[in-house]
């Protein structure tokens, strides 16, 4: 069990360098340079200033060579210099990560610990009204396009019925207290998580239904009922932890998503997140940063992915002898 | 069972033939009539499909019938529905409705064909890695994986950003970020049919490799993989409406999430230049599902309401 | 030869007395309907019979037959919808469980009467430790601490022959082999010393090997305790080496009825002498091995479409034009009884 952990490690490991290298090239095909990226920042200047500056960043080296070291200096947790904002891209995304947490998990657990209860409730009478809701609900989080539901929250929660802010995540001014400011925070995020909430519960409340009445017709189910334990003992012991595997699954995926999933929502309301800086970096053409947030949600993704091997092996015990 | 219809029909003739007895046969093969008719019989499904024609045929007939610029100014800026033309108009006085009616065209046209190259990637790597397995398995699986770890819309957005935003790229950055999930399903058919008897029989004919990829096993596959590929069309839609919000997209070509994104931030003013073009999103992809969900239940009826 | 004479069984002494109060389980005119599309189907069509105390009741028939269906109609287990138990009476300590209140049934489970299956494979929870699963179950029907509850489960696996049990109790199913997870289902159903132990197919899916120790744990276990045992099961083989009486089932019918020997040796119903003609083990002549095994021809009915008359008509080779309607159930005497017109003719003749 220990080796395949390790096992799972190396292969993450070998997946990073793959991502850094893919970044390599993505970024040798964008059109300009560091150099150019910084004499334009300047205001231009001469070829030769450019020869030389190309030179002293070791521009002229053959490409497998200058990948070689832009392996070496990733790897270090440099990510490259951002000429417009003037600062580390590794420091840039830190700064904008926190908001982008808050937001992402706090509507993946919402989803998850509702979800699982939708689900569960819908599975114990499939024919009945609450399950043919979840049908519903669950087609609709499908077909709803997020940055466009933001957008309707937005109006009918900002602007006609104006409970909550409609954009950024601090009122100005910020209040003086401490608990003020988190509270004007926690405001801030409610529509945003909301939105994200909404779409991911479909999904949850939907796998967490079929994955139960899978489970409900197992023989095991059956052997609860005929040792005579009660219904609730029967559906929330043996059923659900069963039932919840797939469920892992999905929200071990979406945790890996935390970096990106919420770029549109970001992005409607305004946050200070990661996707507002990915966003307004493309418009800017400011290459390390976009590269940058690649490589950090591509690598959240594999370290999630991991976290999600190690739930589920705990969580089921057939796993480990396998491995 | 054969043996046990022979014997009752010896027993039949030797005098007992007091009862007809009457045996159904089975075979493998899919049985696409029955599923059509199951469909048709599902009246969401069907409804679902019709809306599905109805939108496509005025993406096809729409413009030549009804010739306009959608990013003509024809009205005030800013007009509610019903005011000047019939959905409002957005903060350069362009008509929601020829948006609309555009957009249609060029979404689902933007939307199929990035389909179309995620599915033939998606069913080619599958088929492949299942098919032959060991070696070709492993390097086109680790390959999976590897493009399973980038986000799909931060790694399209990046691809966009880093060669341009032409419809070719754009297409080609939600195929290639997406391929992943077809891909896997593909392969566990392949897996799961490749050891029936019947591609055993084929293979014992000296069936060549391509056809029996093509001729044998992926028409057996094909029931859970139309059911993806419809759904896939679905998320493709939504997937290029979300670039062409953030204005990764043809400057050009007039889509539903671009006419989203441009009314950005003047949407408090105007609350019809988003909800329409959403709305249309909304109800083709919902459509979709329908469709999706009608096709699963017609392949599959054991598993109805699952 | 009719009648509760059998030497080979000494545990059977209780049965010499009053045959009405050595009764474990009673079940009068059990009928269960399944809704097909909406179309009511009679999956079990009055069912009656009895157990005694310490005995052995075979229920035997093809897959489909309705025998699993009756074990759970006794537990009141039939998925519903779309099933549901149309009717009769199921009599355990003079209590109608047909008609006692939920609670009270879940209280019986386990308790009164227990249950094992076919798949000791899938039958125990795999994210559950054998332990777990064996410990809720004794603290759902006694008042013990967790301590005497885990000493009582060790207790269990050391009656139902688990070797090392305290290591084993603190182990997955899926560690476990086929045969062992099957003792372990049969620990689980004995914590309460049950009056009435219903096994269906109990080693269907074990070694040939495992299956005849499980049959010896099954009767130890039946004479220590007096249990009641309704063995179901497709095999006559299995039928022959545990059960005093038989019940052969057809589509959803009792079709016969009678001691262990009557079956074997005086089969009555034409279903009955097919199901056992078509048996190896009990053919004494050599030389029926060089011929092949004769079949009952055709299979097992459809419930959906089933014509009127005698169920088992179609496949029947002496049916009749009588067999277009149905047989009366034809009583024997003494708990012996079959179902067909060849019985009437007979008796009337």
């Amino acid at each position: 069990m220990k080796l395949a952990i390790i096992q799972r490690i190396l292969l993450g490991f070998v997946l990073v360098i793959a991502v850094i290298v893919l970044n390599f090239f993505l970024l040798q095909a964008a059109p300009g340079d560091v150099v150019d990226a910084m004499l334009a920042e300047a205001g231009g200047g001469d070829p030769e200033l450019a020869a030389k500056l190309r030179a002293s960043y070791g521009l002229d080296q053959p490409v497998f060579i200058q990948m070689l070291k832009y392996l070496g200096q990733v790897l270090k947790g440099d990510l490259g210099y951002s000429f417009y904002y003037d600062e580390s891209v590794t420091e840039l995304i830190l700064g904008h990560l926190p908001t982008t947490l808050m937001l992402t998990l706090s509507a993946l657990v919402i989803a998850v610990v509702m979800g699982t209860l939708f689900g569960v409730y819908a599975a114990m009478k499939p024919k009945g009204f609450f399950s043919n809701f979840v049908t519903v609900f669950s087609l609709f989080g499908y077909a709803t396009p997020v940055f466009w539901l933001g957008m309707i929250i937005l109006l009918v929660f900002a602007l006609y019925i104006p409970l909550f802010p409609a954009y950024g995540i601090r009122s100005i001014p910020e209040p003086e207290h401490w608990f003020d400011r988190f509270l004007d925070i926690v405001n801030h995020l409610v529509l945003p998580t909301f939105t994200l909430a909404i779409l991911y519960l479909a999904n949850y409340s939907r796998i967490s239904r079929a994955s139960m009445l899978d489970v409900l017709g197992a023989d095991y189910i059956r052997t609860a009922r005929t040792k005579g334990l009660s219904e609730p003992k029967v559906i929330f012991k043996h059923a659900l932890k069963n039932a919840a595997l797939p469920v892992v699954t999905l929200a071990g995926l979406q945790l890996g998503q935390v970096f990106s999933g919420a770029v549109l929502v970001e992005t409607v309301f305004s946050l200070p997140g990661v996707g507002p800086l990915l966003y307004e970096s493309i418009v800017r053409r400011d290459y390390p940063v976009i590269l940058g947030v690649l490589f950090g949600a591509a690598v959240t993704t594999i370290v999630a992915n991991i976290i999600t091997d190690l739930i589920y092996q705990r969580m089921d015990p057939r796993i480990q002898s396998i491995t | 069972m054969e043996t046990g219809t022979q014997k009752l029909t010896e027993g039949a003739e030797a005098g007992t033939g007091v009862f007809v007895f009457e045996e159904s046969t089975s075979k493998p093969e899919i049985k696409w009539r029955e599923t059509v008719r199951l469909f048709c019989s599902n009246i969401a499904a069907l409804l679902g499909f019709i809306v599905l024609v109805v939108f496509v045929l005025a993406g096809i007939f729409g413009p030549t019938l009804y010739p306009a610029d959608p990013f003509e100014l024809v009205a005030a800026p800013l007009s509610g529905p019903g005011e000047f033309t019939l959905l409002g108009a957005d903060y350069l006085g362009r008509d929601v409705f020829i948006g609309i009616l555009y957009g249609t065209r060029a979404t689902l046209l933007i939307a199929l064909t990035a389909t179309l190259v995620t599915v033939f990637i998606g069913i080619t790597v599958g088929a492949l890695a299942g098919f032959y397995g060991g070696m070709i398995d492993n390097v086109l699986m680790r390959i999976t994986e590897f493009f399973q770890v980038l986000p799909p819309l931060v790694f399209s957005m990046v691809i966009v950003a880093v060669f341009s935003s032409d419809i070719l790229v754009v297409i080609l950055a939600i195929a290639v970020t997406t391929w992943t999930t077809e891909a896997r399903l593909t392969r566990a058919e392949f897996l799961k049919i490749k050891e029936r008897e019947y591609v055993l029989a084929a293979r014992a004919m000296g069936a060549s490799n391509l056809r029996m990829i093509t001729r044998v096993i992926l028409p057996n596959a094909m029931p859970p993989l139309v059911i993806a590929i419809t759904l896939r069309i679905g998320i493709t839609i939504i997937y290029e409406a979300a670039l062409s919000f953030l204005g990764l997209t043809d400057p050009d070509v007039m889509t539903w999430g671009k006419m989203i994104g441009l009314s950005r931030d003047f949407f408090f003013d105007a609350w019809w230049t988003v909800t329409f073009p959403g709305l249309a999103i909304l109800l083709v992809v919902l459509c979709i599902a329908l469709v999706g969900d009608g096709l699963n239940d017609a392949f599959n009826p054991k598993l109805r309401g699952r | 030869m009719i009648g509760p004479m059998k030497q080979d069984n000494p545990p059977n002494s209780a049965k010499q007395q009053t045959p009405q109060g050595n009764t474990a389980l009673k079940v009068d005119n059990l009928s269960v309907v399944f809704d097909v599309k909406g179309k009511p189907v009679t999956i079990l069509s009055d069912i009656t019979f009895s157990v005694e105390r310490g005995e052995t009741l075979g229920i035997i028939g093809e897959s489909g037959c309705g025998k699993s269906m009756t074990a759970l109609a006794l537990m009141r287990m039939i998925p519903s919808p779309p099933g549901r138990i149309a009717g009769g009476e199921v009599n355990l300590n003079s209590e109608n469980l047909l008609e006692v209140t939920k609670k009270r049934m879940s209280a019986v489970r386990g308790k009164e009467i227990s249950m094992i299956f076919q798949e000791p494979m899938t039958s125990l929870n795999p994210v559950y430790t054998v332990g777990n699963q064996l410990v809720e179950t004794i603290r759902r029907h006694k008042t013990v601490s967790a301590t005497e509850a885990q000493e009582e489960a060790v207790e269990l696996l050391r009656i139902v022959q688990i070797p090392a049990p305290e290591k084993r109790i603190k182990e997955y199913p899926h560690q476990l082999s086929g045969g062992m997870r099957q003792r372990i289902m049969i620990a689980m159903a004995l914590v309460c010393n049950p009056k009435v132990l219903i096994a269906d197919e109990p080693t269907t899916a074990l070694d040939v090997t495992v299956q005849a120790q499980i049959f010896d744990l099954l009767k130890d276990i039946q004479q220590k305790n007096g249990t009641s045992i309704i063995l179901i099961t497709h095999d006559f083989g299995a039928v022959s080496e545990m059960a005093d009486r038989v019940l052969v089932m057809y589509a959803g019918f009792k079709i016969e009825e009678g001691t262990l020997d009557e079956i074997r040796n005086h089969a009555a119903h034409p279903y009955t002498q097919g199901l056992l003609r078509s048996m190896p083990e009990l053919s004494t002549d050599h030389d029926a091995f060089r011929t092949p095994l004769p079949e009952i021809p055709g299979s097992v009915p459809d419930l959906i479409n089933r014509q009127p008359g005698c169920p088992f008509g179609p496949r029947c080779p002496s049916a009749t034009a009588k067999c277009h309607e149905m047989p009366p159930m034809v009583d024997l005497g003494a708990n012996r009884s079959v179902m067909c017109w060849l019985a009437v003719e007979e008796g009337a003749a």
